[in-house]
């Protein structure tokens, strides 16, 4: 009796390990040595874990991605910067092999000698002086080496995500495992995610349905939300726009890289369309809340295909997701 | 699947296999207990002799120690590449090292195994005459004075003579005290034998060390030993350079040498320096009599314990951080504990073995939450990443120093210890938890910083517990389990213990 009594509250606050295998929930153990470590080859891991290296290699695929300003790479670029910058309105600065939203400052205007972050905050030349030589002194880079700042456009989002994100733009995560759409959701900028769509900084997360690009529900911090917290917008009513294009890039970015596992982020640009914003090689397990749904059984679906359906074209591969991945 | 994990399970069985076997193999065999409690203490103490030499013939001359109360002395041997080395059994025992012609920086060694035993008393030796010395004034009279009182106050030449240790002690001291220690702080032990003298008291200066386990690069230190008819006595003499973190005054005191002989005696080369290492081990008392008798299993039984002492100590802790990596495996594996930097909790944990967990963990707490508060004003100076670092370093060096200073001057010596922490990691945790406050605020701070800590403190748990340290030290197989079991533990793909936490929701579909 007393065994039972002491379960009881513990059983709301821990979840039992059969309920989460038989939910087919991919843990982190098992997602870095079953798929990361078996899937991708660590040699390939600078192509994604540096943003520029993407961004290059995304180019000459002809895959769509914001456009590159400047690189810059040494100090005394940085003593310079006002040149760099003087006829930017709206831009974006980020370290080249930053993860997680980290060091990234999204500057939307201009006001004068300022710019305007997303939150409406001014940010000095002084201070983008000074983000940018901690960027590169390595402060935000895997393990602390030193890094080049990207400094590239700004993305206009487009119309019909209006109100549901919240000063930044958001962005798509699919997770794409040996060059097939397991899983989706959005990422929706909040106040408190500061211009930036990553879960960690406070972002919305939103699954998304593969057949139809529609929002499943959303997650925030962990907890369940219905409505945007700033905006209020129903989430239920969120459609990704260009949903095709968008998983036929992200099922691409596997041909291009080799890496079999792998979480694609897209943003849609308001004039140009899905765009591809970053690649990651460790792609997080957030995106199972965000969809009410483990990613196991998906994904055991696709270790048992054979080599030919892995060679299939990339419409093809969509469209078979699409049909096995449905609910 | 199974074709590829043949070869791991395989290598995980031979590494059981071996480590377990190499386990019973010494427990059997070599019948090292399993338990620490079962066994005797034995303390190996190795002096390490070190003189330059100049061409010519040498001849150095040890004296060993001899069996006392506390000790028994087991066995002795000694190293000397190219000397002729003698023991000189008896009354007067030594090691003797001879050569013909040297030259350079000369190092020879000389280890003891003894056993912790009361059997056995100080060597009885004729009081030694007594001998009148003198004094210039105003010395004179301050020491006739000081005898004169402590006379009064006894009954009989212990009682004397700790009447006049109590003297020196005492706080604050009477002038005429104060004033011969001024003058004769360095020479206190021949002081105090002469005054001892002066009330017709035989003394002499004596030499020995205090055993403390892992303890390196120690000097003898003087004692005083007073003769009343045939029985005699050991004191400690006062007002010694101590450093209060490192001395225990409890620990069990060697005398190495009971006589009042010299401790060494070197013709033909110069520069001469003792240093003794320390170490402790256990033994039952079945196999350190075996030891005793034959040496010939040496190659046989092979451990760490074939090795000089000074690298035995060394070994001591580094033997012990596979033990802290497993833990830290265990609880980022089946745990999902975030730990700022993924062995620092280790290090961390190396160090409050060397401090004690409470001390340890509140100097550790206020040096980094004052690096953070300087941090936090040099990362508004704009400075470069390495010169912040570099910043951050120095002003952690400050902070330990001024701390220890502090806590010397309140008399918390337990504050020096903190001179144990290494400074870079101190430096480096700083700084990480400082831009995860910029970054993530400061719950994420508290969370990778609180996860650091408490890996750190069960870590140390581990480490620190008598049974694991007993096993770890005398049997070398636990360390090819303790690899079978982190290779065990790095396939493990099953939930984290926190994930079950976190994927709580995911139940209600
Ligand atoms: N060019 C851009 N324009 C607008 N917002 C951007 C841009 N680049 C990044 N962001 C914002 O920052 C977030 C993180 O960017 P991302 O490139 O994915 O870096 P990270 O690897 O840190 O996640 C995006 O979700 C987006 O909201
Ligand atoms: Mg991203």
């Amino acid at each position: 009796m007393a065994l039972l009594n002491w379960w009881q509250p513990l059983r709301k606050m821990l979840i039992a390990p059969a309920v989460l295998g038989r939910n087919g929930v991919l843990g982190m153990n098992a997602r870095n040595r079953l798929y990361i470590s078996r899937y991708n080859n660590r040699a390939f891991y600078p192509l994604v874990d540096n943003k520029l290296k993407t961004k290059r290699l995304a180019e000459q695929f002809d895959i769509p991605v914001p456009e590159l300003i400047d690189v810059i790479e040494s100090q005394h670029q940085v003593a310079d910067l006002q040149r760099y910058l003087q006829l930017l309105n709206s831009f974006v600065i980020k370290p080249s092999k930053g993860s997680g939203g980290k060091g990234i400052l999204v500057l939307q205007g201009r006001d004068g000698d300022h710019w305007i972050k997303s939150s409406g905050a001014l940010v000095s030349l002084q201070e983008i002086q000074r983000h940018v030589s901690n960027i590169l002194a390595g402060l935000y880079s895997l393990g602390g080496t030193p890094d080049v700042a990207i400094i590239e456009h700004c993305i206009q989002f487009d119309q019909s995500l209006v109100g549901f994100s919240h000063e930044g733009v958001p962005d798509i995560r699919v997770i794409v495992c040996r060059g097939y759409p397991v899983m989706a959701m959005t990422r929706l900028a909040t106040h408190s995610s500061d211009g930036k769509a990553n879960l960690h900084q406070g972002a919305v997360g939103v699954g998304i349905s593969l057949l139809t690009g529609k929002a499943i529900f959303g997650v925030m911090q962990g907890q369940r939300v219905k409505i945007h917290p700033d905006t209020g917008e129903d989430l239920a009513r969120l459609q990704i726009p260009h949903w095709q294009t968008v998983l036929e890039l992200a099922a691409r970015c596997y041909d291009v890289t080799g890496l079999g596992y792998l979480g694609t982020d897209v943003v849609i640009d308001a004039e140009r369309g899905p765009m591809l914003l970053e690649l990651n090689a460790r792609p997080g397990l957030a995106i199972q809340m965000a969809n009410g749904q483990g990613l196991l059984p998906r994904l055991r679906k696709i270790d048992q295909l054979s080599h030919a359906e892995i060679r299939k074209p990339v419409a093809e591969r969509v469209r078979l997701s699409q049909q096995w991945f449905a609910d | 699947m199974i074709k590829r994990n043949l070869p791991y399970a395989l290598l995980v069985l031979v590494l059981l296999a071996a480590g377990i076997g190499q386990i019973l193999h010494r427990h059997w065999v070599f019948d090292v207990p399993l338990l620490p409690g079962e066994s005797q203490s034995i303390w190996s103490v190795e002096a390490k002799l070190e003189f330059t030499a100049h061409g010519e013939p040498v001849r150095v001359r040890l004296a060993t120690p001899d069996s006392q109360p506390g000790f028994m002395v087991l066995r002795d041997s000694g190293a000397s590449p190219g000397y002729g080395l003698n023991f000189i059994q008896g009354e007067h025992s030594a090691a003797e090292w001879t050569k013909r012609s040297a030259e350079g920086r000369q190092v020879l060694f000389y280890r003891v195994d003894l056993l912790e035993s009361d059997a056995h008393d100080l060597m009885t030796e004729k009081a030694p005459p007594i001998m009148q010395a003198s004094w210039p004034e105003p010395y004179a009279s301050a020491v006739a004075q000081v005898v004169k009182e402590a006379y009064s106050t006894s009954a009989d030449h212990f009682s004397l003579t700790r009447e006049l240790l109590k003297a020196f002690e005492a706080e604050p001291k009477a002038q005429h005290v104060q004033l011969l220690v001024s003058q004769y702080h360095d020479k206190l032990p021949g002081l105090l034998v002469n005054m001892l003298n002066m009330a017709g008291v035989p003394a002499r200066v004596v030499y020995g060390l205090r055993l403390q386990d892992g303890r390196r690069q120690q000097l003898l230190e003087p004692y005083i030993r007073v003769w009343q008819g045939q029985s005699s006595q050991v004191f400690d003499v006062p007002l010694q350079q101590r450093n209060p973190a490192l001395f225990d005054p409890d620990a069990p005191l060697l005398l190495w040498e009971q006589r009042g002989d010299p401790v060494i005696d070197v013709t033909g080369a110069d520069n001469s320096q003792l240093r003794f290492s320390m170490i402790r081990k256990e033994e039952s008392a079945f196999a350190s009599v075996a030891n005793r008798l034959s040496d010939q299993h040496e190659l046989l039984n092979f451990s760490i314990h074939s090795l000089p002492v000074e690298e035995q100590a060394m070994f001591k802790t580094i033997l012990l951080i596979p033990i802290g990596a497993l833990v830290v495996c265990l609880l980022r594996v089946l745990v999902g504990i975030k730990t700022s930097g993924t062995f620092m909790p280790v290090l961390i944990a190396l160090a409050f073995i060397q401090t004690s967990l409470i001390t340890g963990l509140v100097g550790f707490l206020v040096v980094v939450a004052t690096g953070l508060v300087i941090r936090s004003y040099l990362s508004r100076l704009n400075l470069l990443l390495v010169a912040r670092i570099s910043a951050v370093i120095i002003t952690v060096i400050a902070i330990i120093g001024l701390f220890s200073v502090a806590a010397y001057k309140f008399g918390l010596t337990e504050g020096l210890k903190i001179t144990f922490f290494p400074m870079i990691i101190l430096s480096w945790t700083i700084e990480r938890m400082s831009i995860l406050w910029e970054e993530e605020g400061p719950r994420e701070v508290v969370k990778q910083g609180g996860g650091s800590l408490l890996t750190a403190v069960l870590a140390f748990w581990a480490m620190n517990n008598p049974l694991i340290q007993h096993l770890t030290f005398n049997f070398i197989g636990v360390q090819l389990v303790v690899l079978a079991l982190v290779l065990i533990l790095g396939t493990y793909t099953g939930y984290r213990l926190l994930e079950l936490r976190r994927f709580v929701d995911m139940e209600t579909r």
